[in-house]
């Protein structure tokens, strides 16, 4: 049954939920109660005056009895029947007369849907976090080491019954002095913790302060198009960057970036796009640079030129994650290694040849990006001297669903793919924790 | 005369509190606290057991254990290894470098002493 066809349930749904029998709401609205029943069991048709009369009774808005609420709950229901797999097979060609009839139970599961995958994104960075996360790793090392420490010359204390009063005085003070390190450290592990339910909170390494940084400013640097841009003076007032080591990382990042704008001015860039679309190999034809230089630019111009932003990752020939740019729906690990699929990898493999590739993201939401990578040396090749290589990977999210697209996940922990060659530990999605 | 301990950990309480009550049960211990020399001072003072910590300065537990493994006069040395890790990846780590024995921090002394004992008497 289509969901225009369904006023008369909604009536029925809404006249119940008001608490109101059939008869009562006919007499209101002039018509007999069994032409209502008809009404309501959508063997007639309703609309207009009646219509506007019935929802002014049950104070809906006509439009929820004539289109009602469910459009996009039936799409949410539709990903839940999509992310329930084999073994459940729901009714997908009742799913608007589920929806009309029950809306209540139709918003449950769909509400369920949507907490299950607010979760299973908590999931995978709590768990990331606690498997991967070297700050968390160092403290809890470290107050194992004070308890031993402290039971250790609690239990001298304790259990030699003669002790010379030299020793006695070093175990107290040892006690003293440890029991204050663990007070210490504790506060410090819970202030961390504080921030664990937030995926952004608690950056653990350079790189993380300058993605920070660079994302408060929506990746638009003041001044950054200018020639004349003073970027230690701009590093040096942002509060993202805590370490001098930060500040150093987000200075190279920004001169990158800086190069990259003079080669490939904003307003030049605009106008290319608009010509070229999003074709990288002609905007590299036409600036007359690498293909990394395009990848680098359309992903930070991407937030302000294009109508969905474009992601970006790099990483060296190790395949460690370098300077990242997140895109919504294409899942970023932030200690553990990524996905062995990702074309950035496959990149690796075949330095400066371009690679284009369909993927769609594993899991519940299922996003489909175009992901474009390429491999480029570091720097002037030599003779006699072996290169190194980085590789960049634009993201670029599909609006138009992809004929067989290849899956790729984020990283092993969180992806629920059964089949994976690639895979280097269990998933906690399918194998639990 | 007792038989040799060597206790190689880098946190001097516990150093400390090891030295102590192993001293008093009768044994001789000498104490180190970095790795990077460690496999060298093994091989000088040639003790009878070795108590190793995983995590130290210079180079971990684990690696001086397989380069001790790797030497004749030191692959069948007794080692105790101490690790603030439980995790079965630390454990099979431990007993694929060599250990004899893994304790995870935090023990008690009786249990310390007893598997020094274990150890050496077998």
């Amino acid at each position: 049954m289509s969901r225009d066809t369904l006023t008369g349930s909604r009536i029925r749904e809404r006249r119940g939920m008001a608490g109101m029998r059939q008869a009562d709401l006919a007499r209101q609205v002039g018509i007999s109660a069994s032409y209502l029943n008809l009404i309501e069991h959508n063997r007639r048709r309703i609309g207009g005056k009646l219509l506007v009369d019935i929802a002014t009774e049950l104070g809906v808005e006509p439009s929820l009895l004539s289109e009602g609420a469910e459009a996009a709950l039936i799409s949410t229901l539709r990903e839940a029947a999509a992310a329930a797999g084999a073994s459940v097979r729901p009714e997908l060609d009742r799913i608007d007369d589920f929806a009309g009839r029950f809306p209540g139970w139709a918003e449950l599961i769909a509400d369920a849907h949507r907490r299950i995958g607010t979760l299973e994104r908590t999931v995978a960075t709590l768990t990331d976090r606690l498997t991967h996360d070297p700050h968390l790793a160092t403290s809890v090392h470290e107050m194992l080491t004070m308890v031993t420490a402290i039971r250790s010359t609690a239990g001298i204390l304790a259990d030699t019954r003669e002790i010379e009063p030299e020793w006695r005085n070093r175990f107290h003070r040892n006690i003293n002095e440890d029991s204050q390190r663990l007070a210490d450290s504790t506060q410090r592990l819970v202030s961390y913790l504080d921030g664990a339910g937030d995926a952004d909170a608690s950056l653990t390494s350079p790189m993380e302060e300058v993605e920070r940084m660079l994302a408060d400013h929506d990746y638009a640097i003041p001044g950054l198009e200018a020639a004349e841009a003073d970027l230690e003076g701009f590093v040096a007032l942002q509060p993202q960057l805590t370490t001098k080591a930060a500040r150093e990382a987000a200075l190279n990042a920004l001169r990158q970036l800086r190069s990259d704008a003079r080669s490939m001015p904003r307003d030049e860039v605009a106008e290319a796009l608009e010509r070229h679309g999003m074709d990288p190999s002609a905007l590299a034809r036409r600036f007359r640079v690498s293909m990394a230089v395009v990848f680098r630019r359309i992903a930070i111009l991407s937030d302000d030129l294009l109508p969905d932003p474009i992601g970006l990752v790099m990483c060296d020939g190790s395949g460690t994650l370098m300077l990242r740019k997140p895109v919504e729906g294409f899942p970023l690990p932030q200690f553990s290694a990524a996905c062995p699929k990702w074309p950035l990898f496959q990149a690796l493999t075949r330095p400066l040849q371009p690679i284009l590739r369909a993927v769609e993201v594993t899991g519940r939401e299922a996003r489909q990006f175009h992901c474009y990578a390429i491999s480029e040396t570091v720097g002037t090749v030599e003779f006699n001297r072996d290169p190194l290589y980085r590789a960049f990977m634009m993201v670029v999210p599909v609006a138009v669903p992809l004929d067989n697209p290849r899956h790729v996940g984020s990283t092993c922990r969180v992806c629920p793919s059964s089949d994976c060659a690639g895979r280097r530990e269990p998933s906690i999605l399918v194998d639990g924790i | 005369m007792g038989k040799r301990v060597l206790l190689i950990e880098d946190e001097p309480n516990i150093i400390e509190a090891i030295s102590f009550i192993l001293s008093r049960d009768g044994w001789q211990v000498s104490t180190h606290s970095n790795g990077h020399d460690a496999v060298g001072v093994v091989q000088d003072k040639t003790p009878d057991l070795l108590i190793l910590d995983v995590m130290l300065p210079g180079k971990s537990g684990y690696d001086i254990l397989r380069e001790l493994r790797d030497e004749d006069r030191t692959a069948n040395l007794p080692v105790l290894m101490l690790t603030a890790r439980g995790q079965t990846r630390d454990r099979e780590m431990a007993e694929h470098a060599g250990a004899s024995r893994f304790m995870t921090k935090p023990f008690s002394n009786a249990e310390v002493l007893e598997v020094v004992r274990e150890l050496v008497a077998s």
